[in-house]
């Protein structure tokens, strides 16, 4: 089973630094990692992969500066390939040419399945993997949290309001996970070693046969008007346990009349 | 600003509250407004006519298909045909985001997603998303032609009745699906919730990485319980695997604005600030007198849950 990954390399969370001035966008030329959220996609490629007993898992990722630091760190953990698209035209690109540049950088591989997060850390727009899915033609299921592969389908437990769905899709299609869907591996240091003579497709949106005005602040047909701090909320009253802040609890809910 | 569509979601006959929500701030801002939903209209027509819809456009039944392909075409026919909304306005919801994402592709133009405020200048939209955990609001407007697709957090504008007659029901026919259309529901599944849901809750009580193991979660849901209200999490534990996804908070989880939020070992990330922030009352207990959270409560406890939160439990069931 050919199964191909989104893997978005963002700014650590635990440090997200600052929109730039003059664009408005967030500031990506520190060093970048693997979302996390992405993990889960990466594990479960590689669970359905050896399921099947053949296969590759391919990575696809689109960053500033040839950026590979969190391609590497999928890789370690067990992934075969990887497609990264790197272009100064790049700068600005919005959720639907992001879309565009991965759906054509998927056209590389031969996949089975394409899984990705259900949304990134930074950007959260939550609307890339469907968006793949239609520039591909492709259906698709949307935040699986559980998925098992059946012959020349895939069956995923799709997260609903009231519980979840089960669902029937026949391959090829695009699915997004949900954070938990499996518990990431750690990498080996076997595999972080091996991460590195890993094949590395690097291409530009030429390559990919996706024209400049598709994509970049061009392609985007939106901007920024305003950008400003939120009304900030002030901390109101700290107390110290000494035994007997259930007490001060259960006061202030008196308070507000909730018991 | 003329027509604006809300795609409209609704289930065992009663519209979703995001949706109503919607239909509410779409009035403000539109002369008229019309709801299109996937599957039959008949049933809903005279809730969403209440809420200032004066046409649904209905797909029909959509049998075992998923909405988002099958909704996003028929939008996409329709416009196609001549329908000409300004913009149509989405709920961040499982099926919203992934009919706005289809859509977003058939029409070649790009959607605009967490709004949190939607506003009118110079005659076009404007909408504006919380980023960096809620503390600065970037505002974002089309600049291109075409319809503007906006995807709108729950919780962002109040439900309110227009006092209008039923809607009138249109047919929105869906076209041939091809491959996108291939994805069959098989079997629905419910999960046992007693008490409200997340997002709709007087009170949240969330537990974070503060609990030290899951099993530690269950205090979480009795506290939850005692105060009539739903229990939450932080991204940590969800993706620690000790709850699932549907029970958290923040930027990648649910908004929640209760009248009273407690934080139970929750350090406050930005991920789950920004979640929460909205609450009219926090409570936070974290032992940590740094932890961010401390810095947004109404009343903050430095103290170990372990200790604090079975004391907080059993004083609030003697009392019932």
């Amino acid at each position: 089973m050919d199964i191909v990954v989104c893997v978005k390399q963002i700014p650590d969370p635990a440090d997200p630094g600052e929109l730039d001035p003059e664009t408005n966008t967030l500031k990506r030329d520190m060093k970048l990692i693997m979302d996390e959220s992405d993990s889960y996609g990466v594990e479960m490629a590689l669970q359905l992969r050896d399921a099947a007993g053949e296969g590759e898992v391919t990575l696809v990722s689109m960053a500033p500066h040839e950026e590979v630091n969190g391609l590497r760190s999928a890789l370690a953990m067990g992934a075969d390939k990887a497609i990264l698209v790197s272009d100064e035209a790049l700068a600005g690109t919005d959720a639907l040419g992001t879309a565009r540049v991965l759906a054509a950088a998927i056209g590389r591989a031969q996949a089975d399945l394409i899984l990705a997060a259900t949304e990134s850390s930074d950007g959260y727009t939550g609307t890339v993997p469907e968006q793949v899915a239609e520039l591909l033609g492709l259906p698709s299921v949307t935040f699986a949290k559980e998925i098992q592969a059946d012959g020349g389908e895939v069956r995923v437990k799709r997260q609903t309001e009231a519980g979840y769905d089960e669902v029937r899709c026949p391959l090829p299609a695009v699915v997004s996970v949900t954070a938990g869907v499996v518990e990431p591996r750690y990498p080996s240091f076997k595999g972080i070693m091996a991460a590195k003579s890993k094949p590395m497709d690097q291409v530009g949106i030429a390559d990919l046969g996706v024209s400049p005005d598709q994509v970049g602040w061009a392609g985007g047909g939106q901007e920024i008007t305003d950008v400003s701090p939120a009304p900030e909320r002030e901390a109101g009253e700290i107390i110290t346990d000494e035994g007997d802040a259930h007490e001060r609890i259960v006061a202030l809910l008196e308070e507000l009349r909730i018991v | 600003m003329g027509t604006i569509w809300v795609y409209a979601e609704a289930s065992g006959g009663q519209v979703a509250s995001i949706s109503l929500e919607l239909l509410a701030r779409a009035r403000e801002l539109a002369d008229t407004v019309e709801a299109v939903v996937g599957g039959d209209g008949e049933p809903i027509a005279a809730e969403l006519g209440a809420h200032g819809a004066t046409t649904v456009h209905a797909t029909g039944d959509l049998g075992d298909g998923l909405a988002g392909p099958a909704v996003a075409s028929a939008i996409a026919a329709a416009i196609e045909g001549g329908a000409a909304p300004d913009a149509v306005l989405f709920g961040t919801t499982y099926d919203g985001r992934d009919v706005a994402g289809r859509l977003s592709v058939k029409l070649g133009v790009p959607v605009i997603t967490n709004i949190v405020e939607l506003d009118q200048a110079d005659g076009s939209l404007v909408g504006t998303e919380p980023v960096f955990g809620g503390t600065v609001n970037v505002s974002t407007r089309f600049n291109g032609s075409g319809v503007g697709l906006f995807l709108v957090r729950p919780k962002s504008f109040a439900a309110e009745e227009s006092g209008g007659g039923p809607a009138s029901v249109s047919a929105l026919p869906v076209p041939d699906l091809g491959a996108t259309g291939t994805a069959r529901v098989v079997d629905r599944f419910a999960e046992e919730s007693t008490g409200p849901k997340l997002d709709e809750a007087g009170v949240v009580v969330s537990g974070g990485r503060g609990l030290g193991e899951a099993e530690k979660y269950s205090m979480i849901e009795d506290l939850a319980k005692l105060l009539g209200g739903a229990a939450g999490a932080s991204r940590a534990i969800v993706d620690a695997g000790w709850v699932p996804y549907s029970h958290q908070v923040g930027q990648t989880g649910k908004v929640v604005k209760p009248d009273v939020y407690v934080a139970c070992g929750i350090s406050g990330a930005t991920q789950h600030m920004v979640g929460m922030k909205g609450s009219k009352n926090i409570i936070a207990i974290n032992k940590d007198a740094e932890a961010p959270i401390l810095g947004i409560a109404d009343l903050g406890v430095v103290g170990d849950v372990h200790k604090v939160i079975p004391k907080l439990i059993e004083a609030l069931q003697a009392r019932s």
